[in-house]
């Protein structure tokens, strides 16, 4: 019992991560129709502002100490960070302990401003053509994304720590009436599972109930008709695109306490989103967010030792699995609409 | 058509036509050429890009650029910084992605394109084994990087491929009663282990050597190579009454778990009235700076390490340090010795033919190149020497400072038969000289 | 010829023609000259020409002509390999038997997955033949080790029965061969300050290449091709008219399975080696993009594509900085430097930003793909086209 409890409190992080994205890639999909194989990247881009945040924080001169050796035995360099000398070595720790979530102020408007430029500048051209070729462009733009970033920060993953708070991790079996240590979980991992159902609910509140998302969602169901009736539908797809990029972002930059970023982790969560996207359903936000939490929970269960004693190795491709069955037995996902995609 | 063509070719090199001094691309000109085969993409590519400079560095030595590096400390006395039998050293390089395909592709195009002698470098086993039974069909000898499985000088063993570096069993021959001595005899132990073969020869080697101190295994679970985020895995942990954590885990797998042990504070627990200890195999430096403060106090092992004292690696640290800017990496340190190895035998033998090298790399002893007095056994082309046991600093000075010797565990203690269970299996065969 | 009309067959000895003289072809540059660094006349890397061809020429016909976008195709590679390399182990090193036995195992198990997937259409069938790759290649790399041997892949060894051969007693391996002939014999003829090496594995390849181009042909000029391309243009109409398409979709993915089979096949001819890598999602996703970038649809397109995708992995990757300054050596030393350290984030071990950043290019400016820059270029130095025209069908055609 207390197992379950603790993969489903698992697979609920897992999952926030898995919805956030697919959610992103459901809104480009849905507004725009078009296939996005560079979102991996996005969530990855998303994870090096945290690293870029913390990074300029810690921007530093150096002065030679004589009293220190280096390892080739010449006087060290020591560094000091511009930022402790500006406001005070007390702040400036402080302020370096909480860079993830600061980085949020740098990662919104980077995102957007990304969204922008792809989507101006290259996805837009790319509306009549063929699916086929949007997946060519988006891969080749994803493949540069990454190796630039490579270029810049190396192929080892870089570490960017959660806030000292939240180090560690509660125990909810004490709470719940079980044996301690039973049930651990880590707070920052609470952190991301709360933060992803904000910007869940902020996404769709703003497609609820503003005017704009609205349109948006009038949009997405028939684009022509919204244009006949003289709204000016792409300058909302661009807006559309930026807002998916930056849900992309925040997920991937409050990631990082999690898993240490490092280059190529968009594509490792690309296979993956567009599963979630395809077994939630073409074209359905809902259908995006639910099966990513199902599949995250799903795959906790399936690495639970009593499963795979039964099933060895099923927690490789228990994912899989379960995408065949839903698509086999529900044939547009979970809540797809008829007629996205399936030509 | 095609077909008519070959029914009467004029020049075979097929291995029917062996002749004593006629061997796979023999050095005509004044420079004789390395294939240095190392992944400069995917996510081994920092480790690939330091084994080239080192590569690049061992070059430059060999032709007598720079101090000299471990030209001076080496036992053998034949390098003198005029190349290799009067021909100067030239090299290739190419990517082999950590893929083994990737890998025999790029060593191919060295050695039918670019006409390389000898192939090495690499960072995973699978890449090694791959790469080492292409050289031994072409006749072309291979000097192994980094790859710790048993297998490749075990069951895939090959008569023209060597390696320098470590493996499993030698990890754990030398963890086990370093492990005893910090966490006492009577551990439970639990195993996370990467679900492919190095993993589980690591995970065996772990099991088997720390037996012989009273540890006994709980649980060995398999985690999927793919995957990126171990939570459902570590979390269960401390309720299956186990007090050590083994991770078996390399490169990515092994930065994700163990930040996600530390995440979920398994090292502030306290289990059986013991604190609860988490151990990773094998240690390598670009690891330990991708998982960052997380390896603080973790213990594990390693092939080699540039604070150790003696004049080899003084010798060899300094002049990377000169030129690169900061310390070399054991993957480094590896594929540098290879590559003088590899002309040191060529000089010994006074020719590049691959089977007069296997000769004089067969039961060859040296020193000063490291890891004390050293062995490349006849019998499975296995160095033997040293293995350092180390743990993640406390308190780094810096970001090439993260990890300290523990223990130096002496050749003796990690030593095998070639019958060894672990390693039975394969043959060496015979030298390939490929003409 | 061959029942072909002239232009097919002229597009036919052209290619013919082509693989023939490639390694000739592909070694433009003089040993030793700073531009012999772009040869790509040797026998591994032609060997890689010309299966990666075979494979893109067989994803063309499920692609190219019914619409159908699998992104599972290198299982059916995977398969293939293995199934030869079982081949080599058990029973003879002769590649005949090997290659048979990879196609048909391949086309067994696209006729299961093909069965299943078809069901569904559009990106809910890509899924689904995603999802059975990723599974096949989970499994192959871990719980199938005792078939595949997992991570370090599938290999020969000297205790294998080779029941039709017999034990080998002189310690070495032995070759993969076509009755004697082993696939590894080159003959290497010094020329015009160039070597030339004429291997039988490539040859070997290259006609097999040129038999699955063939029917390739034949499909696409056939009723069936005709019934495909229906599939394609309006599924819906088609079974309003009281057609099942099911079975010709079918068709065209076993079919398809098959051609990677033989190609997955081939490659363990050529090299005795099967690893899982070979299954992993991102080799489906090459082919896909070879058979967009050459242009999908076409007949030559995919062969184009694959040669490209496969001369920058192999050429460019090995391009380091060393062999940069040698090039820019006639350059005063500042502006040596300079140029080399603007080119190097380019070649060798950014060799992948080069090949995305072209991706991009060819897309976006030659929507009918690599084939269609082919036509343009022809289009401006001759007015009249020729008999090696592929006009039937147009390139700028969309992929879908």
């Amino acid at each position: 019992m207390d197992g379950l409890i603790l993969q489903t409190l698992n697979g609920l992080d897992k999952g926030s991560a898995y919805a956030m994205i697919a959610l992103g890639l459901t809104l480009i999909f849905g507004t725009l129709g078009v296939v996005n194989f560079a979102h991996g990247a996005l969530f990855m881009i998303g994870a090096f502002c945290a690293v870029v945040m913390n990074g300029m924080m810690s921007l530093s001169y150096e002065t030679i100490d004589p009293a220190q050796l280096d390892f080739l035995g010449q006087p060290m360099k020591v560094e000091t960070t511009y930022l402790s000398s500006w406001v005070g070595p007390d702040l400036s720790a402080a302020l370096i302990d909480w860079s993830v979530p600061l980085s949020l102020l740098l990662t919104v408007p980077v995102m957007v401003l990304i969204g922008f430029v792809m989507e101006r500048g290259l996805i837009k051209h790319f509306y009549k053509r063929p699916h086929a070729d949007q997946i060519l462009v988006t891969f080749g733009l994803a493949i540069v994304l990454q190796e630039v970033i490579k270029a810049f920060f190396g192929a080892n993953p870089i570490q960017t720590p959660a806030p000292g708070m939240f180090e560690g991790s509660f125990d909810f079996g004490v709470l719940m009436g079980f044996d301690p240590n039973a049930i651990i979980y880590p707070y920052w991992r609470m952190v991301y599972f709360v933060f992803s159902l904000l910007v869940i609910g902020a996404v769709f509140a703003f497609l609820q109930f503003t005017t704009f998302g609205m349109v948006v969602r009038a949009g997405m169901a028939d684009r022509e008709t919204v244009g006949l009736l003289g709204i000016n539908i792409d300058r909302r797809f661009t807006f559309m695109f930026g807002l998916a990029a930056a849900v992309a972002g925040v997920a991937g930059a409050m990631y990082g306490p999690i898993n240490a970023p490092n280059y190529h982790m968009g594509m490792d969560f690309l296979v993956l989103s567009f599963v979630v996207v395809v077994v939630g359903g073409m074209g359905s936000l809902p259908g995006a967010v639910l099966a990513g939490f199902l599949l995250g929970i799903v795959e906790s269960f399936a690495s639970l030792n009593e499963v795979k004693m039964f099933i060895p190795g099923i927690d490789q491709i228990i994912i899989f699995v379960i995408a065949i069955v839903i698509l086999l037995t529900r044939p547009r996902g979970l809540m797809g609409r008829r007629g996205v995609m399936e030509e | 058509m095609a077909g008519a063509g070959l029914a009467m070719p004029t020049i075979f090199t097929g291995a029917s036509w062996a002749q004593t001094d006629n061997y796979r691309n023999k050095p005509t000109g004044d420079t004789v050429t390395f294939g240095f085969n190392v992944p400069l993409s995917g996510p081994y590519a920092d480790e690939g890009a330091d084994e080239l400079r080192a590569y690049e560095l061992a070059v430059e030595h060999l032709n007598g650029q720079g101090d000299g590096g471990m030209l001076n400390t080496f036992s053998s006395k034949t390098l003198d910084g005029t190349g290799i039998l009067g021909k100067k050293v030239a090299f290739v390089s190419g990517d082999t992605q950590t893929k083994a395909d990737a890998a025999r592709a790029t060593a191919k195009s060295m050695i039918e394109k670019d006409g390389a002698v000898v192939i090495t470098g690499g960072s995973s086993s699978a890449e090694a084994v791959a790469v080492q039974a292409l050289c031994q069909e072409a006749g072309i000898i291979f000097m192994a990087g980094l790859t710790h499985a048993n297998d490749t000088t075990g069951k895939d063993k090959k008569a023209n491929g060597f390696r320098h570096f470590f493996n499993c069993y030698m990890s754990g021959a030398a963890l086990a009663p370093v492990l005893a001595k910090l966490y006492g005899n009577d551990r439970r132990v639990y195993h996370l282990t990467a679900d492919y073969n190095w993993g589980w020869s690591m995970q065996s080697s772990i099991e088997n050597a720390t037996k012989a101190y009273g540890w006994e295994s709980v649980q060995n679970v398999l985690t999927p190579l793919a995957s990126t985020d171990f939570s459902s895995y570590i979390a269960p942990v401390l309720n299956s009454g186990a007090d050590v954590l083994v991770l078996n885990h390399y490169g990515g797998n092994m930065v994700n778990s163990l930040t996600n042990a530390v995440q979920f504070g398994l090292r502030d627990k306290q289990v059986n009235g013991k604190n609860f200890e988490i151990v990773v195999p094998l240690y390598s430096e670009l690891m330990a700076q991708g998982a960052g403060e997380n390896v603080r106090g973790i213990v594990g092992s390693s092939n080699w390490f540039w604070q150790l004292q003696d004049p080899g690696t003084a010798a060899f640290t300094k002049s990377f340090g000169t030129k690169y800017g900061f310390p070399p990496s054991q993957a480094a340190h590896t594929c540098y010795v290879q590559a003088l190895l590899y002309a040191d035998a060529a000089n010994r033998a006074g020719t590049f033919n691959p089977c007069a090298i296997v000769e004089a790399l067969e039961g060859f002893e040296f020193d000063g190149m490291g890891n004390g007095p050293t062995l490349y056994r006849a019998a499975d082309h296995q160095c033997f020497k040293d293995v350092l046991v180390m743990k993640g600093k406390e308190n780094p000075a810096n970001k090439y400072d993260l990890l300290e010797l523990v223990e130096v565990t002496p050749v003796a203690q990690v030593m095998y038969e070639p019958d060894n269970p672990a390693f039975a299996g394969g043959e060496l065969g015979t030298c390939n000289p490929g003409a | 010829m061959f029942r072909l009309d002239r232009q097919d067959a002229g597009l036919l000895v052209f290619v013919a023609v082509i693989t023939l003289f490639a390694p000739i072809l592909l070694n433009p540059f003089a040993e030793g000259s700073a531009m012999a660094q772009f040869n790509a006349g040797y026998p591994d890397l032609m060997q890689r020409f010309v299966i990666f061809a075979i494979f893109a020429i067989g994803f063309n016909i499920l692609f190219g002509l019914t619409g159908y976008l699998s992104f599972g195709h290198a299982a059916f590679l995977g398969i293939g390999s293995y199934s030869a390399v079982w081949m080599f182990k058990l029973l003879s090193m002769n590649v005949i038997p090997a290659v048979l036995f990879s196609v048909i195992v391949a086309g067994v198990f696209s006729l299961v997955i093909g069965y299943v997937c078809l069901r569904r259409s559009g990106i809910y069938f890509s899924i689904l033949t995603l999802a059975f790759a990723q599974m096949s290649f989970s499994l192959a790399y871990s719980v199938l080790t005792p078939i595949t041997n997992g991570e370090t892949g599938l290999q020969l060894s000297l205790s294998d029965p080779r029941v039709l051969d017999g034990k080998t007693t002189t310690g070495a391996l032995p070759e993969t061969n076509l009755f004697g002939v082993a696939m590894n014999d080159t003959l290497s003829v010094e020329a015009l300050g160039r070597v030339w090496q004429f291997s039988a594995g490539y040859y070997f390849c290259a006609v097999l290449m040129l038999i699955a181009f063939y029917i390739s042909i034949r499909i696409f000029r056939s009723p069936f091709g005709m019934m495909l391309r229906a599939v394609k243009s309006n599924q819906q109409r088609m079974r309003f008219t009281g057609l099942n398409t099911r079975p010709y979709a079918l068709a065209a993915f076993v079919i398809s399975g098959m051609y990677a089979g033989l190609a997955g096949g081939l490659m363990a001819a050529m090299d005795p080696l099967a690893g899982a890598d070979r299954m992993q999602w991102t080799a489906s996703g090459e082919v896909v993009l070879m058979t967009i970038l050459g242009g999908a649809g076409t007949l030559l397109g995919p062969i184009l594509g694959s040669g490209f995708i496969k001369y920058f992995e192999n050429i460019f990757s090995k391009i380091n900085d060393t062999i940069l300054h040698q090039w820019f050596a006639f350059l005063p030393d500042g502006l040596e430097n300079f140029v080399v350290a603007v080119i190097y984030p380019f070649v060798g071990k950014g060799w992948l930003l080069t090949l995305g950043m072209l991706f991009m290019l060819v897309v976006i400016f030659l929507p009918g793909g690599l084939i269609e820059g082919a036509q343009r270029l022809r289009k401006l130095f001759a007015r009249t086209p020729t008999g090696a025209a592929d006009r039937r069908a147009p390139a700028s055609k969309p992929a879908e």
